[in-house]
């Protein structure tokens, strides 16, 4: 990889450029959140709640606060009372008082590893040491975990005022479920009654974590005269500011929030849980404050994706058109109202034209810790349900699981997920080059099962803002405000050489803080190349209409005879000889020609388009022990176009792998006391190395017209179909089907041993 | 906040004199077991006393017929012998399959066998090969069946200022063989659901002549278990013999259910693994011969 690999029509954009953050990364110089320090830093640790659910009676930091080497205790009673507000943070939206509460208890705790109390010390020997001085007292109480129990009438109260949101009328009593979502077409009963096959289910998957590399970490340093600067990982520096400053009842501009390296998010870094506690401790002691989380803490206190029960029920004709659906979405949002069932309405069925559908859906709160995004937050849970039934139906009609899924699939022009029509979306050239790929025909060997399945995701735009400028040697200066966790440096860089037309590396790019630049959205939402891509390419592309303007002095000729192209200044005027202007010459001038060349531009677009994404997947059962092997997978998808062809592979990569650990092993497991049991990578079982095949991968280029290079955001789709592709695979192979995740291997063999 | 005190001693004498002064002191090898749990709070030791600068500690030397394994050993090393490997490759295979290579690196089959986890994966493969300790301490040497050191998870017999100095296995017998399998929902990097070690001897017609069969992760330690090898000598591995052998393994079996596995899950799969590292076990007995 990486040999530049020239696109037809594009000098850069396909091609496969080093990272321009890559030598520092593979070389360990990068400063990750744990490698940052200031001057005269103190180390913050967190008291953590062993209970899934308890009153705090008092809590008494005397005995910590004696402690020689303690500088600052904080507990919620640091915390200013807020009023209820709704906040966006990107892909997630939510109460402040609730982003409050996850950075500390206040009254209650409600799930094990809830913080209660933070200490700031002389060392971290000292902080921990202080921790175990904390006297908390608590009441203990009734706690739930699961998703039909936590709905009981009778069910151990998570908030006692909360009410169900969505039913009409508004319940008077209160209860574990915050929203309840519904959309209907057509008569489904009816639909389903002319259906000439139907299948039915119930689907279940366990609540699961994004397991970044990198555990949360941040210094914050909060001076007396209320400014601050907070260094951090995160993929929305924007979202920090102004979380930690609605926590806190302080200005905006008051913080300066510098993103570090981000050593994976996944969606799971775009809120805050250390900023405001560490802003507290340092306003209490005056001095920088560091807070990192441990391994077990990103387990048990950060927000994991929801777990999930869905009923199901599907028919269609004979020859394979879809008549109906019906469909009831359970979504275990953790221990605060969430985004959950919100998101699996819009990302269950609109990828099919069905006839009718009948949808239901619930979210539950439970004592666990509450859901944040993970990468198409939502979305995999319900399409495991969707595209296992679809299979299922398949099979039962003895048509291939692709045509009928050709049959039905939603083309340009069809009503869109959330009002108005589908755009130049690429699903049905998905599914012929799945039905094409050599991987479909090959023969499988015994003990083998091939399952596939389809999925899209919305994708997001939204505000962004870069800056272009040229250094006076004419390489150029690209500068955003979106943190790079894909590579979008790379794709910057590439996008804004595409524009001047000059080399790869005479750009450079740098991801600024809060004070630097204006406000961009999150690096999530598979928004950032769509979305600060357009920025960059329209701030480039004023910097060359400068540079037009300067040329043109320059030559003394009408800026309308000026041409831009490989990187020069062109004078169409035939009387100068069609002169050239490299941008070395115009830059080197610029300040005699009338200043500084920089530009910035600020984007809100909203004319992204849907990903779609259709996965193969060969998997071997061992009849004996119920153990998997993933034996070849294909991923295949719609990215509109490739800006750098290395990193869109290492997302549909990536969203793979992670979405074949959910499938085969990854779980959160509570013990009976409702704590959580496997708080580390050994019994969290993400996928190693070895677990997996190469992960082939097809792209699909459709271009989205409404982007200058055909942008389609690539990242977050591909996690979605491995679920029910790995489920389906499993179940040809093992003879049996299974509609519970994760496929461990007791489960898979309790399976095949009762099919007898 | 007392931080534990660290020793390397040079001498056995000198660190059996540090292990009896402080009764909490710990025993440090690879380190792989024991600073982990350190760190998480699950122990504290007032005292470590590090054994690998005491000579004879690192290294494999012949013994007799046999092999003695110094306790500090790391478990790459054991690969690199190449008539230990040609001798005993069921207990190399067993012996790395801990961890990763890095772990490996650090990682002794000592250390494994006195952390005591029923589910460590050399001292199945140990105790089939018929492997002892030899355990120093203030009342001078002893000498110990391996399956005997355990007591219960994280339990071993030896008493205060008492540790294992080297490990020892015979010499292959001829047309003998050994096998190590354990069954894991990963491929690497994870804890044994069920391990089992078979070591067999086979005559030129094929008759097995002599089998130990142990099993792990299944019981609050490693087994032999004698019914199973038992059932297979005088056999020619016959599905009835093997069937008699699963059922002396699943009959042997006391597991736990918990996040890890089922009961019934473990006790079924201790049996097919078995079975398994039997095939092995056999193939390579049969090439010996
Ligand atoms: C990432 C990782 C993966 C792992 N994977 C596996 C695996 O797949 N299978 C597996 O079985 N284990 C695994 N382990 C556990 C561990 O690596 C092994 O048990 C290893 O063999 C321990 O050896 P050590 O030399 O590092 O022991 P240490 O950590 O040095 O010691 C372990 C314990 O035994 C005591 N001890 C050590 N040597 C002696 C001695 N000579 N006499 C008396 N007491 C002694 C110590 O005091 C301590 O209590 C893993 C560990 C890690 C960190």
């Amino acid at each position: 990889m990486n040999a530049p690999e020239a696109k037809s029509g594009f000098r850069h954009v396909g091609t496969r450029p080093v990272r321009p953050d890559g030598i520092d990364k593979v070389t360990g110089k990068a400063i990750y959140s744990p490698d940052f320090v200031a001057p005269g830093m103190l180390q913050g640790a967190i008291l953590r709640s062993p209970h899934p659910h308890a009153r705090i009676r008092s809590i008494d930091t005397s005995k910590a606060e004696a402690l020689p080497g303690v500088k600052a205790i904080v507990t919620a009673d640091d915390f200013p009372t807020l009023k209820s507000l709704m906040v966006t943070m990107g892909e997630s939206a939510g109460n402040i008082i609730h982003v409050s509460r996850k950075c500390m208890a206040q009254g209650k705790v409600l799930y094990d590893g809830h913080a209660v109390a933070a200490v700031a010390a002389t060392s971290a020997v000292i902080a921990a040491e202080a921790l175990k001085l904390i006297e908390v007292d608590y009441e203990v109480l009734p706690h739930v975990i699961d998703i039909d129990e936590a709905m009981q009438p009778d069910a151990p109260l998570l908030h006692e005022d909360m009410v169900t949101e969505g039913v009409q009328p508004r319940p008077d009593k209160p209860s574990n479920i915050p929203t309840y979502v519904s959309k209907t077409k057509g008569d489904v009963a009816e639909a389903l009654g002319r259906a000439a096959a139907v299948v039915e289910g119930r689907y279940s998957m366990p609540m699961v974590h994004q397991g970044y590399i990198e555990p949360h970490a941040c210094v914050a340093s909060w001076n007396a005269d209320g400014q601050a600067n907070i260094w951090c990982s995160t993929q929305g520096a924007f979202v920090v500011r102004m979380l930690t400053a609605s926590v806190l009842g302080i200005s905006q501009a008051d913080i300066r929030v510098t993103p570090l390296e981000i050593g994976g998010g996944f969606g799971g870094k775009t809120t805050v849980y250390l900023e405001p506690v560490a802003m507290l401790l340092s306003r209490k002691s005056g001095r920088p404050v560091r807070l990192a989380m441990t391994r077990e803490e990103v387990f048990r206190a950060s927000g994991p994706a929801p777990g999930v029960q869905i009923d199901f029920k599907i028919g269609a004709t004979a020859d394979g058109y879809l008549l109906g659906a019906d469909l009831s979405m359970k979504y275990n949002v953790g221990a605060f109202p969430g985004n959950g069932v919100q998101v699996g309405l819009i990302t269950a069925l609109y990828h099919y034209r069905f006839e009718s559908f009948a949808m239901h859906g619930w979210n539950v709160v439970t004592n666990m810790p509450g859901i944040h995004a993970y990468r198409a937050p939502c979305a995999p849970q319900v399409n495991f349900a969707v595209e296992s039934a679809i299979d299922e139906l398949a099979y039962k009609l003895g048509i291939d699981p692709i045509e009928l899924r050709l049959k039905n699939a939603v083309v340009p022009g069809d009503p869109g997920f959330t009002g108005g029509t589908l755009g130049e979306i690429g699903f049905v050239e998905c599914l012929e080059a799945a039905k094409a790929h050599p991987h479909y025909s090959a023969p499988l060997g015994p003990n083998q099962g091939r399952g596939v399945a389809a999925s899209y995701w919305i994708n997001a735009g939204g505000p962004s803002v870069a800056a272009v400028s040229l250094a006076e040697d004419g390489s150029v200066l690209v500068t955003t405000g979106s943190p790079d966790i894909g590579g979008s440096r790379a794709s910057m860089a590439i996008m804004a050489a595409e524009t001047l037309c000059i080399p790869y590396e005479k750009v450079r790019v740098t991801i600024a803080d809060t004070s630097a630049i204006g406000f961009s959205m999150v690096t999530g939402g598979s928004r950032t190349t769509y979305a600060t891509g357009k920025a960059v390419i329209e701030a480039a592309e004023t910097i060359i209409s400068i540079m037009k303007a300067r040329a043109a002095g320059m030559w003394g000729v009408d800026v309308a005879d000026v041409a831009w192209g490989d990187g020069e200044a062109i004078c169409l005027d035939p009387a100068k000889d069609n002169q050239r202007l490299p941008i070395g010459k115009i830059a080197a001038r610029m300040n005699n020609t009338g200043g500084p060349i920089s530009a910035e531009a600020s984007v809100n677009p909203h004319d992204y388009l849907p990903a779609f994404g259709v996965h193969i997947c060969d998997s071997e059962v061992d009849p004996e022990t119920g153990q998997t092997t993933i034996v070849r997978y294909t991923a295949i998808q719609d990215v509109g176009r490739a800006i750098h062809a290395d990193y869109c592979e290492g997302q549909i990569q990536g969203g793979a792998v992670q979405g074949i650990g959910w499938a085969l092993n990854e779980a959160f497991i509570h013990d009976k006391a409702g704590r959580l049991d496997n708080p580390g990578f050994l019994d969290y079982r993400v996928p190693v190395c070895s677990d997996l095949p190469m992960i082939d991968t097809v792209m699909v280029e459709k271009p989205n017209p409404a982007h200058p290079f055909g942008v389609k955001g690539v990242g977050e789709v591909p996690i979605v179909p491995p679920l029910a592709t790995v489920a389906n695979a499993v179940s040809r192979a093992a003879g049996v089907r299974i509609r519970d995740l994760p496929l461990s291997p007791d489960r898979v063999y309790s399976a095949i041993k009762s099919k007898g | 906040m007392p931080q534990p005190g660290y020793h390397a001693p040079e001498t056995v004498q000198q660190a059996i004199a540090l292990l009896s002064k402080e009764p909490g002191a710990r025993v440090l090898a690879g380190g792989t077991d024991l600073i982990v749990q350190m760190r998480s709070g699950r122990i504290a030791s007032p005292l470590i006393v590090d054994l690998k600068r005491i000579s004879g500690m690192i290294g494999i030397r012949a013994s007799g017929d046999g092999f003695a394994i110094g306790a500090a050993t790391p478990c790459t090393a054991l690969k690199k012998d190449a008539a230990f490997a040609a001798a005993w490759p069921g207990v190399v295979e067993a012996a790395n399959l801990i961890g990763s290579v890095q772990v490996r690196n650090r990682a002794t089959m000592a250390g494994n066998l006195c952390n005591a986890s029923p589910a460590a994966d050399s001292v199945p493969a140990l105790i089939a090969a018929g492997a002892t300790c030899l355990i120093a301490g203030p009342s001078g040497e002893r000498e110990l069946p391996v399956e005997q050191l355990a007591t219960g998870p994280g339990r071993t017999g030896l008493a205060t200022g008492e540790f294992v100095v080297e490990l020892r296995l015979p010499a292959r017998p001829k047309g003998g063989g050994d096998a190590y399998l354990r069954l894991i929902p990963r491929t690497e990097m994870d804890i044994a659901v069920v391990g089992a070690g078979a070591a067999l001897v086979i005559d030129a017609a094929g008759t097995c002549t002599a089998a130990r069969i142990s099993i792990g992760a299944v019981a609050p330690t490693a087994l032999l278990v004698a019914d199973a090898g038992a059932a297979l000598v005088g056999s020619k591995f016959d599905d009835a013999a093997l069937g008699r052998m699963g059922e002396a393994v699943r009959a042997a079996c006391s597991p736990i259910d918990d996040k890890r596995g089922t009961i019934s899950y473990r006790t079924d799969m201790a049996a097919v693994i078995a079975r398994r590292a039997v095939a092995i076990a056999r193939q390579r007995a049969g090439e010996a011969n």
